[in-house]
């Protein structure tokens, strides 16, 4: 049985998930990033060149505006989104196993649903002819049915919709593997519940929590549909924007130019929260 | 002062009894140990004294007066736990100061009283580590510092140290009861090992299956079990049916052995008996004195020489010292007998 020696892992396998990086990540960004630089043909499509001139027009009020607008919004939706998670998963981690799987089943398959869904589905719900205006005008809260769509409501209803998954998908493993223990320390040691959740069990998730805020952040700055659908055309996103000059204004280096500001402000946010929610001590 | 008493505690969890009917007083400044295997019930016991569970029935009394529904935070108690639970985002300072925090004391006094304990546990000039930085040994220490923060009452620990290797474990052990000595705290003690339990407590209290099985010093628990199960559980003992004559003789296998004045009878004759010996009081004879039995296993533990013998499909262990070992061999036919006193009689 000497023909059973293992072979070595082959040396251009680490090269693999590289070059997969190059073909699918870089290749692409770097097209977009001669795209930005191109020159628009007015009317027309766009010819090859170097100019900055797609990138000069995010120098004016209107474009400030939209850009504060996508963030405003993406950090809205985080915080909304991690404030309802964080009770929702301790809770859920208090659930007997059975019920637990029930509930992240449950959660998982909203992610099968897609924005187009949940933006339609939304926008009919809130909708005065056929939304929940007609039931609080038939119990009497309301004289009569109104829409409650588009407006910021919807829009954020949308977003947190989507993204709340996510969060609880973030923050439910260290929820999870937080020891019981520790608040009841906390207990023995004279804290009453709430000094307990507010010494121990916050501070302990402040990561994870920094985590879920971060990722619904990017992930909400990059929804599209759902502004043109339940928001008004004041909460139209940089995303909306982008592909509204890239398919409808066919104004490719523009939309290109505003996709890698996208990124760059997106890194930059992160960086930002990593920055803050660094540990002071340098602990664990 | 502040003894202890359970007043008929009953703590049923769905249709599972974990504690029944347990009734104890612990007097002030007592080491007590809670002995026994795993699930009989002696960490609910100690949660439901550390107000961390509410009795199903029955009462805890603190110091005369009714604690049964005083919550934790207000019954002023120290509590080790088994995992430690120490907060691993503050540093080993704040989680000692941690009961002095919570309580809003003056920030000069929480420094004075952290200094003061981190001396007491040896670990002074650490208080600005992380938990994480500790070795082991200085973890249990600063959980037993920030039991101690508050001067509690009571002082719990559950399995505090389980976690610890042989050689540690040890040395903790004495430490713990140094320390408790000094400090005069009455102090409860949940473990498993009854070796710990015998080297720490003044007071044992043996359960098994949620139920106090016997209460008493280490030697009492030790040479007088009160029955078969505390016989069994605290170290090795031999368990042989008897019966036993009207004239207080124990009959072992149709052989007759005089009673001895210092011998524990807890029985009645003519009723089904049990006799444990411990296997050191198992002496092997000529044959013809005593029942006899036939050796299947010769052990050398290096400070000792092990005989185990058959008899009808009872094992005898019996126990020399090297010096002692008498001349027999495996297979060998040989009588026993039983040092008098040493035997404890007990219902089957």
């Amino acid at each position: 049985m000497s023909g059973l020696r293992q072979k070595p892992t082959p040396g251009w396998l680490p090269f693999l998930p590289a070059a997969w990086l190059v073909v699918f990540f870089l290749v692409p960004f770097a097209i977009m990033l001669t795209v930005s630089v191109a020159h628009r043909v007015q009317g027309g499509f766009y010819e090859p060149g170097f100019e900055f001139d797609s990138y000069m027009r995010f120098f004016s009020v209107f474009f400030g505006r939209i850009l504060l607008t996508s963030v405003l919004i993406s950090v809205g939706a985080a915080v909304i989104c991690v404030l309802l998670a964080f009770p929702f998963t301790l809770g859920l981690a208090r659930m007997n196993k059975r019920g637990q799987t029930l509930v992240l089943v449950i959660l998982l398959s909203v992610l099968s649903l897609s924005e187009v869904i949940i933006g339609f589905s939304l926008s009919t719900l809130l909708s005065k002819t056929a939304g929940i205006g007609n039931l609080f005008a038939a119990l009497g809260v309301t004289e009569e049915s109104r829409a409650y769509t588009p407006s910021l409501f919807a829009l954020m209803a949308g977003m947190c919709y989507l993204a709340l998954p996510y969060s609880v998908l973030v923050l439910y493993p260290p929820v999870s593997r937080l020891d019981p223990e520790l608040g009841e320390a906390a207990r023995m040691m004279g804290a009453s519940p709430f000094q307990a959740f507010r010494t121990i069990t916050v501070p302990m998730l402040r990561k994870p929590m920094m985590g879920a805020l971060i990722l619904v952040f990017v992930f909400t700055l990059g929804i599209y549909l759902l502004p043109q659908v339940l928001g008004q055309p004041q909460h139209w996103t940089l995303s909306v924007h982008i592909t509204d000059q890239a398919i409808f204004q066919s104004n490719l280096p523009f939309a290109a130019a505003m996709a890698v500001f996208l990124l760059l402000v997106s890194l930059a946010m992160v960086g930002l929260s990593l920055l803050l929610g660094r540990d002071k001590g340098g602990g664990a | 002062m502040t003894e202890l008493s359970l007043r008929s505690i009953t703590k049923r969890f769905g249709r599972m009894t974990a504690v029944e009917d347990v009734t104890l007083d612990i007097p002030d400044g007592t080491f007590v140990c809670l002995l026994g295997p795993s699930g009989c019930g002696k960490t609910t016991l100690l949660r439901l004294l550390a107000g961390l569970e509410v009795p199903s029935q029955g009462q805890v009394i603190v110091a005369g007066e009714d604690q049964t529904n005083v919550p934790s935070e207000e019954r002023e108690f120290g509590m080790v736990f088994q995992s430690l639970a120490l907060f691993p985002h503050l540093s080993v300072a704040e989680n000692i100061a941690y009961p002095l925090t919570i309580r809003g004391r003056p920030k000069a006094d929480v420094r004075a009283r952290v200094e003061e304990l981190l001396d007491l546990v040896q670990l002074s000039g650490l208080g600005d580590r992380r938990v994480h930085q500790l070795s082991g040994g200085q973890r249990q220490r600063v959980a037993i510092a920030r039991g101690l923060t508050i001067d509690p009452k009571v002082f719990l620990l559950d399995e505090p140290l389980s976690a610890l290797d042989a050689n540690l474990r040890e040395h903790m052990q004495v430490e713990l009861r140094q320390l408790q000595q000094r400090l005069g705290v009455t102090t409860i003690v949940v473990t498993h090992d009854q070796k710990e339990a015998l080297t720490m407590a003044d007071m044992v209290i043996v359960m098994n299956e949620g139920r106090v099985q016997q209460i008493g010093s280490p030697m009492e628990i030790y040479r007088d079990p009160a029955n078969a199960f505390v016989a069994g559980f605290i170290g090795t003992s031999n368990l042989l049916p008897c019966t036993l004559n009207d004239d207080r003789s124990i009959e072992v296998f149709g052989h007759r052995f005089e009673a001895d004045a210092e011998d524990r009878i807890k029985g009645d004759p003519g009723s089904g008996l049990m006799l444990s010996v411990r296997p050191e009081d198992v002496r092997t004879e000529a044959q013809g004195t005593g029942p006899t039995a036939k050796v299947i296993f010769i052990r050398d533990l290096g400070e000792s020489i092990q005989f185990v013998l058959d008899r009808d499909g009872h094992e005898i262990t019996a126990l020399y010292a090297p010096s002692a070992r008498p001349d027999i061999r495996l297979d060998d036919e040989v009588g026993v007998s039983f040092a008098p006193g040493k035997r404890v009689v007990f219902p089957a």
